[in-house]
């Protein structure tokens, strides 16, 4: 927050008076807006006791845990796929072998272009997979191509000396590799590789669009009963705050491991960022 | 290759469907994240916190759920909408969130001296922000722009799923019709591939035009 300071002067008594009265408003106007979210709320009658009873019915109870738990299985299994698909697909842009560098940069490059949901139907559908290895199938490929960029990022921003040195010691390519430019690069990358796993939860959510019975599913399966009286916005109420809730203690993870990595000594002169690298 | 030359007008509108979503809710998430950009940044405490938990909430959301929050839940609060307006809403609000972190990032490259220049002619934050720092910041988020807005070009597929009139939505009558999957498939993803590709060719023109030489 250096530069956003340099953006006004230190309020003195008249700006602050200003600013009460700026912070009143806000809060005013953000004040009506909950109280008319409220008002509507209650006014289509949400809070109505048959609209919230199935969630103290156990099986409803046991649905949406289901739900959550395949939501975690899928993001388990394509967080680990992921990491695998990336480190092959960044060591083979990183190799000395030219067609092996460009298979590769085909397929990081191609699976990174096209939309996710595109590639899940398509598996779904065209491949007649089930949903759950559609799903799996899709976000490794995904996740997978934009962790190998990330890891090839990593590798590359580890300072030239330190390659240089190694090969001057006389260490193979593959010595150089393993035992000086990934431990580097995986203490820098690492937060940027966090913050690709929230992406990868998120897009778990992707699932319900093909029946997967995932959380969000079985969210519509009760938001679309009638006995309940399509109970959306209930719904809406409780699962929101639980992806929320898992998405940000993952971004959180990520911005404390950042913290920590760029107070570490041993990732001095590479540059540690949560964001994954820009490049159009 | 029959599935492209037989089903022209069918491809053609879906693909007019990702465009103008994409159009739309672009222009939507530029102009609110710049807004809440400005807000995370602003001397008002409550500005500010509003802005962070904008941004927050929204990174942290999956947009198939805020596509079902609004597209399925907000109906019943009586808000009845065409499903494009809801869509570009979402797709807006959600991309909204990523613009105004990259454009904070930008302003965070303007040299301190220049908010401090500005400061001293006696300009106000607002014009401090406005006529001094947001233009030049403009210049270095010109890539981080063009690839949020790539993103939010193929996250209009989810879009199709919930009944708006958009490419990856044309597969299933040309199933219908018994037409090659897999060749309905690879000209949905050519479609996409022009609109992303479009996108990343602008935005490398703007880049080269006004972008700061690195």
């Amino acid at each position: 927050m250096t530069a956003s300071s340099a953006l006004y002067d230190i309020p003195g008594p008249r700006a602050l008076a200003r600013h009460r009265v700026y912070a009143w408003i806000t809060s005013a106007l953000l004040a009506a807006l909950v109280a008319y979210i409220v008002y509507k709320l209650v006014d289509t009658g949400q809070f109505s006791a048959v609209k919230w009873r199935p969630f103290t019915y156990a099986g409803i109870q046991r649905l949406l845990l289901t739900g959550l738990a395949n939501t975690l299985k899928a993001f388990g299994w394509a967080a680990l796929f992921s990491l695998l698909f990336g480190v092959v697909f960044a060591a083979g842009r990183l190799s000395d072998h030219r067609v092996l560098r460009w298979a590769s940069t085909l397929v990081v490059e191609f699976f990174r272009a096209m939309p996710l949901l595109v590639m899940i139907f398509f598996i779904f559908i065209a491949l007649k997979l089930d949903p759950m290895l559609a799903l799996i199938i899709g976000l490794t490929l995904y996740n997978g191509s934009v962790l190998a960029e990330v890891f090839r990022a990593g590798v590359n921003a580890v300072p030239r000396g330190q390659r240089e040195a190694a090969y001057a010691l006389g260490m193979r390519k593959t010595q150089v590799m393993t035992y000086v430019l990934v431990p580097q690069a995986a203490r820098a990358m690492l937060p940027a590789i966090i913050s690709q796993l929230v992406v990868a939860l998120k897009d778990t959510s992707l699932g319900y669009l093909i029946t997967y019975q995932e959380f969000l599913y079985s969210g519509k399966l009760i938001a679309t009963n009638l006995d309940y009286d399509l109970p959306f916005i209930p719904v809406v109420m409780v699962i929101a705050p639980v992806y929320i809730g898992m998405c940000m203690l993952l971004s959180w993870t990520a911005n404390r491991v950042a913290r920590h990595e760029r107070r570490s000594p041993r990732t001095k002169g590479t540059k540690v960022t949560t964001e994954l690298p820009e490049e159009i | 290759m029959s599935v492209l030359t037989d089903n022209f007008s069918l491809y053609g509108k879906g693909l007019w469907g990702t465009v103008q979503l994409t159009l739309l809710a672009g222009a939507l998430a530029l102009a609110v994240g710049v807004l809440i950009a400005g807000f995370r940044v602003s001397p008002v405490k409550a500005l500010r916190v509003f802005g962070t938990v904008w941004v927050t909430v929204l990174r942290n959301t999956p947009l198939t759920l805020l596509f079902f929050a609004v597209l399925l839940g907000l109906p019943r609060f009586g808000v009845v909408l065409p499903f494009m307006v809801f869509a570009v809403l979402a797709l807006g609000a959600y991309t909204s969130a990523f613009i105004c972190e990259a454009v904070r990032a930008g302003i965070n490259t303007v040299p301190l001296g220049q908010g401090e220049a500005a400061r001293s002619l006696g300009m106000t934050f607002g014009q401090t922000l406005s006529l001094v720092v947001l233009p030049q910041a403009a210049r270095s988020v010109i890539p981080p722009i063009g690839s949020t807005l790539i993103a939010l070009a193929k996250n209009s597929a989810i879009a199709g799923s919930f009944s708006v009139t958009e490419l990856l939505g044309t597969y299933k009558p040309l199933n219908e019709l018994g037409y090659g999957i897999v060749w309905t498939f690879v000209w949905i993803a050519v479609g996409y591939l022009i609109v992303t590709l479009s996108i990343a060719g602008i935005f490398g023109l703007l880049e080269r035009r006004f972008g700061v030489a690195r």
